[in-house]
Order: structure tokens, then C-alpha cells, then sequence
């Protein structure tokens, strides 16, 4: 693990300490939901992270497919598998806030469908993955599935503006609490940093397997 | 573009002659399919009244579990002996193959889906209220909605270990959007469409075709020529 990799972990997880200080301390409970909206300042940059690092999963596929460096699998490799990992935590989070709010861990809502849409289009690419010994195969058939696949992402997104969703729409920042937006930033910047890590560190051990692959 | 045209067109003549010649697959896909049917009506339970509301759902699901079946067939005759890897090096264009072996696939899905509409008449007893016009038309946008995302998959598959598994993983996912549309336009002909949505529903559907049968077309030299 380089120098690089070991202080920005360091510095993730300071800042996660503070960003669940600031979650459960500094924001105020909320009209309705009171302690309960505390979820949201992990749920949000969750979100936000797992939407995101499947948009890298499809840089990485057009890179792949544009040049054929190995670099753009190896950060294909790593945003399939993080991504995948923050979707389920997604979902898991979502159920855990749905049962004391909506009175269900699970409901066929547009939002919670096109989560478990994104993630499993996903995992059935991680599937693919494992299932293809050649790495040329490999990078371009799931860079190929990747970009079909990346299409459940915007709509998971702009669902709930666009269906009747049970799930809310985004709120706008002006309609916080300051000190709410404060610890909702602070974990957002937190979560953010984390997945970057975490990328970064698949995308090594990535690089290290295909060398061992191809015995270089 | 006038030869991707002329090849695509001899690529969907060797795919309706195999259909043809082979009518073991035909049959089989859809006996699956009404096989699948039948096991629906016992998942709801023998009430009249629920097998009619969920019997647009049974019919897409029915075809979309017997699409395995085909599209996996489809692309295992070309791995068997090497045809496609032949074609390739012809040299037939990527897109011409897609667009020949998704337009072969989708005629043998409208077909099953076209014999699977009566069967689902007398089985849930669901008389559509709006004739069979409507119907008729939203079977073919169902099966295209399948068959490109499925032609792409079982291409992927149909060359990596324990395809029969991967096609489903890959390709269920990714036709929920044209599967929800599909299935909510034949419930709008079974039970009536007292609120004009048809329209809107179809329109949803032929979308989704549009965006995989062109993304399908752009994408399959990359796995074709691998």
C-alpha cells in the first residue's frame, strides 16, 4: 500500500469519526421522523457514491473499449465490485429507515425497484467476470454489459421526479437545517473519500492479479 | 451501409432457414412457455378473478423465462462449430450479425408469444375488452424489447463457463424497464383502458427498444471480434 493510500485512509476515517459525531450530535431531529432522520447522513452519500462509482464503472468501459489499456479494466474491475458493495448497502439502509417510517422493509416503490435493478445488473456483471478466463475476453464483454447496464443509473435517480414515488424526492439544500446540510456535507466528503479508497486499493490488487494471470 | 444492409439480410435468411429446418427449438420454446403458464395458474392460487388481473404478467414472464431457452440455443449452434469466429473472419460486419441474429430471434419470440395470447385467453380466462387488435400489436414490441438485450447476452454467455446461468444473471436486470411496460400495456387490453394510458405504455416500450437495439448494434463487434 503506498504512503498516498495509507493518509487518505487515515484522514477517511478521522473524518468518518466526525461525520457520525455530527450526524447523531450537531444536526437536530427532524419534525417528523425525529431521531430517526438521523439514517440520512450515511443513506444520502451512500447513494450518492454507489451512483457515482458506477458512472466511473462506465468511463472505465469506454476507455477500455477506446484504447485497451489495462489500467481502464483494472478501475473496471474495482468500481464493479465497490459499487456493487455500496448498492446492497444501500438497499439494506433504505430497509432498515422504510420499516419505522413506511411500516415495510420492502415495498415495489419505482425508487426501491430501480435500486435493486442497478445493483443486480451490476452483479451479474461481477458474475460474468468470474466466468471468463481470458482477460482480454473479460475486460471487453463486461466493459460491453457495463454500458448497457449503466442505463438502470440515471433512472434510478430522476425516478422519483418523474413517478409517484413513496420514496421523497431530493431535497433542495436551501429547505435544511443549516446544521443538518453542515453534517450531511461533512459525511457526504467522508463516504466520498472512503470510496475512493477503496477503488483505489481494488484497482492495485487488480493490477497485481491480472500480472500473476499472465505470469509477468 | 448498403452491404451491412445486403449481409444483415442473409444473416436473418440463415436464421429463419435454421428456425425453419430446425422446428425442434420452436416447439420447445414454446412448449416451455405454456408449460410456464401452467405452473402460473397454480402460483395464484385457481382464483378466477386474480389469474385474470396478473394474466399480462404470467404471459411476459412465461415468455421471458422460455427466451433463455431460445436466445442460449441461438448462439450455441454458431459456438459448436465454430460458425461464428467464421463469419467474422468472412468477413460479415459486427452489426450485421446482431441485427440478423436479433431479428431471427425476435420472429421465433413474437411467434411463441403470438401462440402464448390464446392460451392465456382460456387458461385465466382473459377475454381482452378491448379486442385482440391491440394485443396483437404490443407482442412484437414485447419480443423486441427481449430479444436485442438477449441476443447481446447470449453472445456474451454463450462462450464464458456456466452459460446457462449467466444469461439469465445478465439478462433479467436489464429488460425490467421493457418487461414493467410490456406487461402494463397487455393488462391495459385484458382488463380495459378506461384512462387513455395505452398509448403512453407502448410508447415507453418501443423507446427501450429503440435505445438496446442501437446500443446492441454499436456494442457487438466488441464481443464478436474479441
Amino acid at each position: 500500500m503506498t504512503l498516498g493510500m495509507r493518509v487518505s485512509g487515515g484522514v477517511a476515517v478521522l473524518l468518518w469519526v466526525l461525520g457520525m459525531a455530527a450526524g447523531l450530535t450537531l444536526a437536530p431531529p427532524e419534525e417528523h421522523m425525529s431521531d430517526l432522520v438521523r439514517i440520512m447522513f450515511v443513506h444520502v452519500p451512500v447513494a450518492w457514491a454507489a451512483m457515482a462509482t458506477f458512472t466511473v464503472a462506465l468511463v472505465a468501459s469506454v476507455g477500455w473499449l477506446a484504447t485497451h489499456r489495462w489500467g481502464w479494466d483494472h478501475l473496471l474491475d474495482a468500481s464493479l465490485e465497490v459499487g456493487v458493495l455500496l448498492g446492497v448497502l444501500l438497499s439494506v439502509q433504505g430497509s432498515v429507515w422504510g420499516y419505522p417510517t413506511w411500516g415495510t422493509w420492502w415495498t415495489w416503490d419505482p425508487r426501491l425497484t430501480s435500486v435493486a435493478v442497478m445493483v443486480l445488473s451490476f452483479l451479474g456483471i461481477l458474475a460474468l467476470r468470474a466466468f471468463v478466463d481470458e482477460p482480454e475476453k473479460r475486460a471487453s464483454w463486461s466493459a460491453a454489459a457495463s454500458i448497457l447496464a449503466w442505463g438502470s443509473v440515471p433512472f434510478t435517480y430522476f425516478c422519483v421526479k418523474v413517478m409517484n414515488s413513496l420514496h421523497q424526492k431530493q431535497t433542495p439544500w436551501g429547505a435544511m437545517h443549516p446544521d443538518m446540510l453542515k453534517a450531511l456535507l461533512l459525511n457526504t466528503a467522508t463516504i466520498t473519500l472512503l470510496t475512493v479508497w477503496m477503488l483505489m486499493a481494488r484497482y492495485q490488487l487488480a493490477r497485481t492479479e491480472l500480472r500473476r494471470e499472465l505470469g509477468t | 451501409m448498403k452491404e451491412v444492409v445486403r449481409q444483415c439480410s442473409l444473416v436473418v435468411r440463415k436464421e429463419l432457414l435454421h428456425l425453419w429446418r430446425g422446428k425442434a427449438r420452436l416447439v420447445a420454446t414454446g412448449a416451455f412457455a405454456f408449460a410456464n403458464l401452467v405452473v402460473f395458474s397454480f402460483a395464484g392460487g385457481l382464483h378466477g378473478e386474480a389469474m385474470r388481473t396478473n394474466a399480462a404478467g404470467f404471459l411476459w414472464v412465461g415468455i421471458l423465462l422460455a427466451s433463455t431457452l431460445a436466445l442460449g440455443e441461438s448462439f450455441r449452434v454458431e459456438v459448436q462449430n465454430q460458425a461464428l469466429e467464421a463469419m467474422v473472419l468472412l468477413p460479415v460486419h459486427p452489426a450485421a450479425i446482431f441485427y440478423g441474429k436479433a431479428i431471427g430471434n425476435f420472429v421465433l419470440l413474437s411467434l411463441v408469444g403470438a401462440v402464448m395470447v390464446p392460451c392465456s385467453i382460456v387458461l385465466f380466462d382473459a377475454v381482452p375488452v378491448g379486442g385482440l387488435g391491440r394485443l396483437f400489436l404490443t407482442i412484437p414490441f414485447g419480443a423486441a424489447a427481449i430479444s436485442a438485450p438477449g441476443t447481446m447476452h447470449a453472445a456474451l454467455s454463450c462462450r464464458a463457463r456456466s452459460r446457462d446461468v449467466l444469461l439469465p444473471l445478465l439478462l433479467f436486470p436489464l429488460v425490467v424497464p421493457g418487461l414493467v411496460a410490456a406487461v402494463q400495456a397487455t393488462q391495459l387490453c385484458f382488463l380495459g383502458d378506461a384512462m387513455g394510458e395505452y398509448g403512453s405504455w407502448l410508447t415507453v416500450l418501443a423507446a427501450y427498444c429503440v435505445v438496446q437495439w442501437g446500443l446492441g448494434g454499436l456494442l457487438f463487434s466488441h464481443i464478436v471480434e474479441e
